[in-house]
């Protein structure tokens, strides 16, 4: 046995881009200066290898002759000492744990045999980064630790490093323990559920406790860890279940209520009072679908993956999109698009003011950025919808909210497995990667969480899921498993407990392929390891599912069957380790009753004094990081792959305008012209104020952007997202149930039906200096999805041509509060935007217009109001416009320019139309608030009267634009002018 | 009979419908084949007229962007002229495909694997193996955005014969800088008139950064070998076969011009 080490160097006159990337990023880490990074590949090569063979592998495999050199070195029982690296260089390797899987590695040895290199016998990958700058010790492991090296599967050294290779066999851990609930008071539960992250209330420990007195025997681990994933706020959304008495604080008035459940009384009332027949299926799947055409269904689903993403950004918003199209694949459907709404800290924050254990905002910025364009790409899947918003609120707690919409023939989604049914698992092998994810993301974070679950982090990898996919796809055509889910949180556990739950299931553990040696059974039960779906196969048809897996290099294992004992029985080598009853499992969940209010802010509601001036003001709007052009993260994701893309995120003439919506035309097959469109809503800025208001006004905004590009409103489904703070706190609670009123209101005022949702609580973060808590503004987001009967009448934002009239729809209130214009002031007032009664009738009316190819450009005015939806047109358009404020449809107390022109009430358009539809236009639009405004100006000017007739606004189009187009994300400074 | 395409795919490939989509509207009758019904004998090669080599991340990427997909193409479907030991046993080889003159397409991910396969430029003034390379965009990111393509007149390429004005179709890669071995390379290749495309601004001429989306050595887009039948470029023409696939469908502008090429190609591809 011989052992090589290969280096791979880039020339020295290549550009290092992997270096120049990491010298970007490590500069978000509060390092000194670091003047380059120089990247080099390392191969381990071990076998019966010749120096000659050895050679071959570098120039036919590692090596590019274009760009790179190799040296190859073989490698003896004294380190050699290495090349040189030059004065002012540090050197940091970095690898693989003993026994984490290598795919590269593996991918090498199966290339190697492909080019007839026989003799190489086992390898492994590292990185070599060569650090110019003046850095002590400490400072290069911190640059290492944060930036180079996932302690979860990697470590690093100070100069050469030597992996260990893998050798024989993968063998399993054997510890199973008892844990002694009976002996335990309440103290004692309380500091379990605790230390094992197990994220039970007293209550919870003490039903468990009391199942088990009466079994008259203690849990095992892995029955503990099951029944804490299974009764996880992740899984089973205690909190929208809970029984809640309500007060709510208003106008000096206290009114008291009891509420049987928010998603019953709320949500989901909603939904099944408007009854729609096209809502194929609506909070029952893994995903919410609605009919497409006769044949083919949608189905949408929006999950959120904020904690992991604080801890370890790339990774965390990597599998936060994995997840979500695992989720679409778990309902049997193809995935055709990914959506991300990402809410971030300012960009500017400085080093020494962040909290103990808490990541710069940038370095979350472009990790999630990164692991999201990594996954969607990968998996060729177009990123086609989003939003990004930043607030100091979301320091210590970014969020992520990844989204996924997918495509299926209609009833071809089974979903009742059977007894005898193999209980099949495709895809990825089990590590200890994302331990515990249900709970911790059940968890509030503080400053040490970082180090003490380290593992919850997980891994992706998006080819792997890829193929399973495609194997998956197959195996759906030809109808070869009765159910099907994925492994998302709780990993085994959950999924096999799931779709078990009416009929039993048994499982023997030591069958699952695991990626390294010693996890315990309740590891591997638990393991969050990504890329797996649960299958309920027929016996009978488990031989072809092994032949199309086999074909498509897709891992496929039975690991138990599905039984008719309705028990959850899980064995480790004839041992068994866990024995629940299916209906503990699922319903001995105790109720949680909670306590929430909800009392008024004390608004202001005197103005400040007018601003006669508000060029300055329009240009501080489109600088503000909301609203800014976000092209640089847009670029990033490949939002044309699969080709359906005909509304893409940037539109417009030159191709950087804002879409209100995506427009996706997926199947050519059956309807050649019929599309989607996804958009979305959230102003969290609203939400400190009124969470009601918040909910209503995320509606209006999802169904605007939507209904903007040519959706129907009357075939439009939504989705709600709530991240809040922890619900065990009625103040919290009091602004859930707030928003939960909103969404009910809402959804029945615009006939419109939720289909999914998700919530994401105990968004905190406890500062350990000062002991205080830091909530998330409560954030609820609303997707939506609706029908386009015609891309081609598809519309698009930006300006079409010069004389063409511009109109304003809908009617513009003193509706000032959180807006967008107060923010920049730096002073806050009013109240914030409420439903308009308006509303339905003029999404109908416009769509209807729209489809008659009456509107050239049309725009939703959100924040920023009409000037920033002005000056949006114009920028997409490179054209002027003349408007005037006089004639804008207004409640009669709104007289100030400033008021019209940057209120953001809801239900607001701007179109433009050709003169010679004009008259048709306004026959059309009558008895809706509606009027004619201005025109489109072949002078790229913006130029806008106030309702005195005096120009409050002029400027050129290429001022605009470059406003627009800052990306710093700083926080807004107080105007001053 | 239209000509029968083969789409092949392997663990990664992402765009295989796309470029079958287009396939199927330029006329001809692709099918999506992965590469284990190749190497298990339940189809042939030889039975097509045509091989797409589409996008994606084949193998993830390990070993670099379409490394291992060029091993499959010489070692494991016989692209090599002279066989070396270890070769695959199939009767009819990836080299007699391309030597017989049936049209080769390679679309990003296929493009590098041509590329790194040295299948493109292919053999050049008596030097062979790989001779070109594509690397990491100059932006140093993926970059999804629409470009023009300026098809070069005189090329030998079957693909991008006569075609009435530029391509315009998007990019989505991080690895597209096209980048010679040294300066007798480039020379050479243009020489022989081997780059068939070449990034442009909207009026046609040679531009820099971001109608030049990668930083592309003479603002290579795509090259073919000397016969012409091999063609490879980054970007994505089977991405803009539609009219409302063009970015500004809505101001009024003709689309679908990526068609052309996979036109131009199906119909050399009926003569075999």
């Amino acid at each position: 046995m011989r052992l090589y080490r290969v280096q791979v160097d880039l020339k020295p006159d290549q550009i290092d881009w992997r270096g120049q990337a990491l010298c970007q990023e490590a500069s978000t880490l509060g390092l000194p200066p670091i003047e380059s990074i120089r990247v080099s590949d390392l191969y381990f090569l071990a076998g019966e290898l010749t120096l000659a063979e050895c050679h071959r592998l570098c120039q036919e495999l590692l090596c590019d002759p274009v760009v790179s050199t190799y040296s190859i070195a073989e490698l003896t029982e004294s380190l050699s000492s290495g090349p040189s690296v030059g004065h002012g260089a540090q050197v940091i390797e970095v690898c693989l744990h003993p026994g984490v899987t290598d795919a590269e590695a593996e991918s090498l040895i199966a290339a190697a045999r492909t080019i007839g290199v026989l003799s190489l016998s086992a390898a492994a990958t590292g990185t070599r980064y060569v650090v110019h700058g003046a850095l002590r010790e400490q400072e290069l492991r911190t640059l290492a630790e944060r930036l180079l090296c996932n302690p979860v599967i990697q470590r690093y050294s100070l100069g050469q490093i030597v992996p260990e290779l893998p050798l024989g066999q993968v063998g399993h851990g054997e510890k199973v323990e008892f844990i002694p609930l009976s002996a335990m008071g309440d103290d004692e539960l309380e500091r379990l559920s605790r230390e094992r992250v197990l994220a039970l209330s007293l209550g919870e420990m003490r039903a468990i406790a009391a199942h088990f007195a009466r079994l008259g025997r203690d849990p095992t681990d892995v029955e503990l860890e099951t029944l804490a994933q299974t009764w996880s706020e992740h899984c089973v959304h205690k909190t929208f279940k809970a029984l809640i008495d309500y007060e709510e604080h208003k106008a000096g008035r206290v009114e008291r209520e009891r509420i049987d459940g928010l998603l019953r009384t709320y949500i989901a009332a909603a939904t099944y009072r408007l009854d729609r027949p096209w809502v194929r299926s609506a909070f029952t799947d893994n995903a919410g679908i609605i009919d497409f055409d006769e044949e083919t269904e949608v189905s949408f689903k929006v999950e959120t993956h904020n904690h992991p993403s604080a801890l370890e950004p790339f990774g965390g918003a990597n599998t936060g999109v994995g997840g979500v199209v695992r989720d679409i694949i778990g309902v049997s459907a193809r995935p055709i698009a990914v959506t991300d709404v990402l809410c971030f800290g300012y960009q500017n924050w400085r080093f020494e003011d962040l909290p103990p254990g808490v990541l710069h905002p940038r370095r979350v910025f472009l990790g999630v950025v990164a692991g999201i364009e990594d996954y969607g790409n990968k998996m060729g899947i177009p990123t086609v919808n989003g939003a990004i918003l930043f607030d100091d609120g979301y320091l210590a707690n970014p969020l992520v909210y990844c989204g996924c919409v997918g495509i299926a023939p209609k009833g071809r989604h089974r979903r009742r497995a059977q007894p005898g049914d193999a209980i099949v698992m495709l895809g990825g092998r089990i590590g200890r990667d994302g331990l515990h994810g249900a709970t911790f993301s059940s968890a509030e974070l503080a400053a040490d969480t970082g180090a003490r679950v380290g593992s919850v982090v997980q891994i992706g990898n998006p080819i792997t899921e890829k193929k399973l996919l495609e194997a998956i796809m197959i195996a759906r055509d030809e109808g070869l498993y009765n159910a099907i889910t994925d492994c998302g949180a709780g990993g085994l556990s959950s999924a096999v407990g799931e779709m078990g739950k009416e009929i039993g299931a048994r499982v023997e553990l030591e069958k699952a392929p695991l990626k390294y040696p010693g996890l315990d059974p309740w590891e591997i039960w638990l393991s969050e390891a990504q890329e797996r779906m649960v299958l309920a196969v027929p016996q009978e048809k488990l031989p072809r599912l092994e032949s199309i897996c086999r074909a498509l290099d897709v891992e496929m294992t039975v690991i138990g069957e599905f039984t008719a004992d309705k028990s959850l029985r899980v064995f480790h080598k004839g041992r068994l380790v866990a024995d629940l009853d299916m209906a503990f499992l699922h319903d001995g969940l105790p109720r949680r009753h909670l306590k929430a209010i909800w009392r008024e802010p004390a608004l202001r509601l005197e103005a400040p004094p007018e601003r006669k001036e508000l060029s300055h003001i329009v240009l501080a709007l489109l600088r503000c990081p909301n609203i800014a052009s976000k092209e640089c993260v847009i670029r990033r994701y490949d939002h044309e792959v699969q080709g359906a893309t005909a509304v893409k995120p940037l539109t417009g003439v030159a191709n950087d305008g804002p879409a209100d919506a995506a427009v996706l035309r997926p199947s050519y097959a059956a309807h050649p012209h019929r599309a989607i469109a996804i958009g979305c809503g959230l102003n969290p800025r609203y939400g400190l104020l009124d969470p009601y208001c918040m909910a209503v006004s995320a509606i209006d905004e999802a169904l605007r952007n939507v209904v903007a590009v040519g959706a129907d409103p009357e075939q439009t489904a939504i989705l709600d997202n709530f991240c809040w703070g922890n619900p065990d706190l009625p103040d919290r609670l009091g602004a859930l149930v707030r928003a939960a009123k909103g969404c009910y209101d809402a959804a029945l005022a615009y006939g419109t039906p939720f289909i999914s949702g998700k919530d994401s609580l105990n968004n905190e973060y406890t500062d350990p200096a000062s002991g205080q808590r830091i909530s998330i503004p409560p954030t609820l987001l609303i997707s939506s999805i609706g029908i386009v009967p015609d891309v081609r009448q598809a519309v698009t934002m930006d300006l079409k041509g010069a004389e063409n009239l511009l109109y304003v729809i809908g009617t513009t209130r003193d509706e000032m509060g959180g807006s967008h214009y107060g923010l920049v002031l730096g002073q806050d007032w009013g109240r914030p935007p409420a439903l308009c009664p308006d509303g339905p009738e003029i999404l109908r009316r416009l769509h209807r217009a729209i489809m008659a190819g009456l509107i050239r450009a049309c725009h939703d005015c959100s924040e920023g109001g009409i000037g920033v939806a002005a000056a949006e047109m114009c920028i997409g358009g490179r054209l002027g416009l003349e408007m005037r404020l006089g004639d804008v449809p207004r409640s009669p107390d709104v007289q100030r320019a400033d008021i019209i022109l940057f209120s953001e009430s809801n239900s607001r358009f701007l179109v433009e139309v050709a003169p010679e539809h004009a008259e048709q236009v306004e026959a059309h639009f009558a008895g809706v608030p509606f009027a004619c405004v201005g025109r489109v100006s072949a002078e790229p000017t913006l130029k806008i009267w106030g309702p005195d007739g005096t120009v409050v606004v002029e400027l050129p189009v290429h001022e605009l634009v470059k406003a627009w187009q800052d990306q710093s994300y700083e926080r807004p400074r107080p105007f001053t002018a | 009979m239209p000509p029968r395409i083969l789409i092949l795919t392997v663990s990664g490939t992402n765009r295989d419908r796309d470029a079958a989509l287009a396939c199927e509207l330029a006329g001809g009758k692709p099918e999506v084949v992965h590469i284990s019904e190749l190497l298990s004998g339940a189809r042939r090669l030889s039975s097509y007229q045509m091989l797409v080599l589409p996008g994606g991340f084949s193998y993830g990427d390990d070993l670099g962007a379409g490394r291992i997909l060029a091993t499959d193409l010489l070692y494991s479907l016989g692209g090599r002229a002279q066989p070396a030991e270890g070769a695959s046993a199939l009767a009819d080889t990836l080299a007699e495909f391309a030597e017989s003159g049936k049209p080769i397409l390679g679309i990003c991910n296929g493009f590098q694997a041509l590329v790194k396969a040295g299948l493109l430029p292919g053999p050049i003034d008596g030097r062979n193996g790989q001779l070109v390379t594509l690397v990491g965009n100059a932006s140093n990111r993926f970059e999804c955005r629409w470009v023009y393509l300026r098809a070069e007149p005189g090329s030998p390429c079957i693909f991008t014969r006569s075609l009435d004005g530029p391509i315009y179709c998007p990019v989505a890669h991080g690895e597209g800088r096209f980048i010679p071995l040294d300066e007798a390379i480039l020379a050479a290749i243009e020489r022989h008139k081997l780059v068939a495309v070449r990034y442009v601004d909207a009026n046609g001429d040679l531009a820099g950064y971001p109608w030049n989306p990668n930083g592309s050595v003479a603002n290579i887009a795509g090259i073919c070998n000397e016969k012409g039948n091999i063609f490879g470029l980054m970007p994505h023409p089977e991405d803009h076969v539609f009219p409302w696939q063009h970015p500004r469908w809505a101001r009024g502008e003709e689309g679908a011009s990526g068609l052309a090429l996979f036109r131009n190609g199906i119909a050399y591809a009926a003569q075999f």
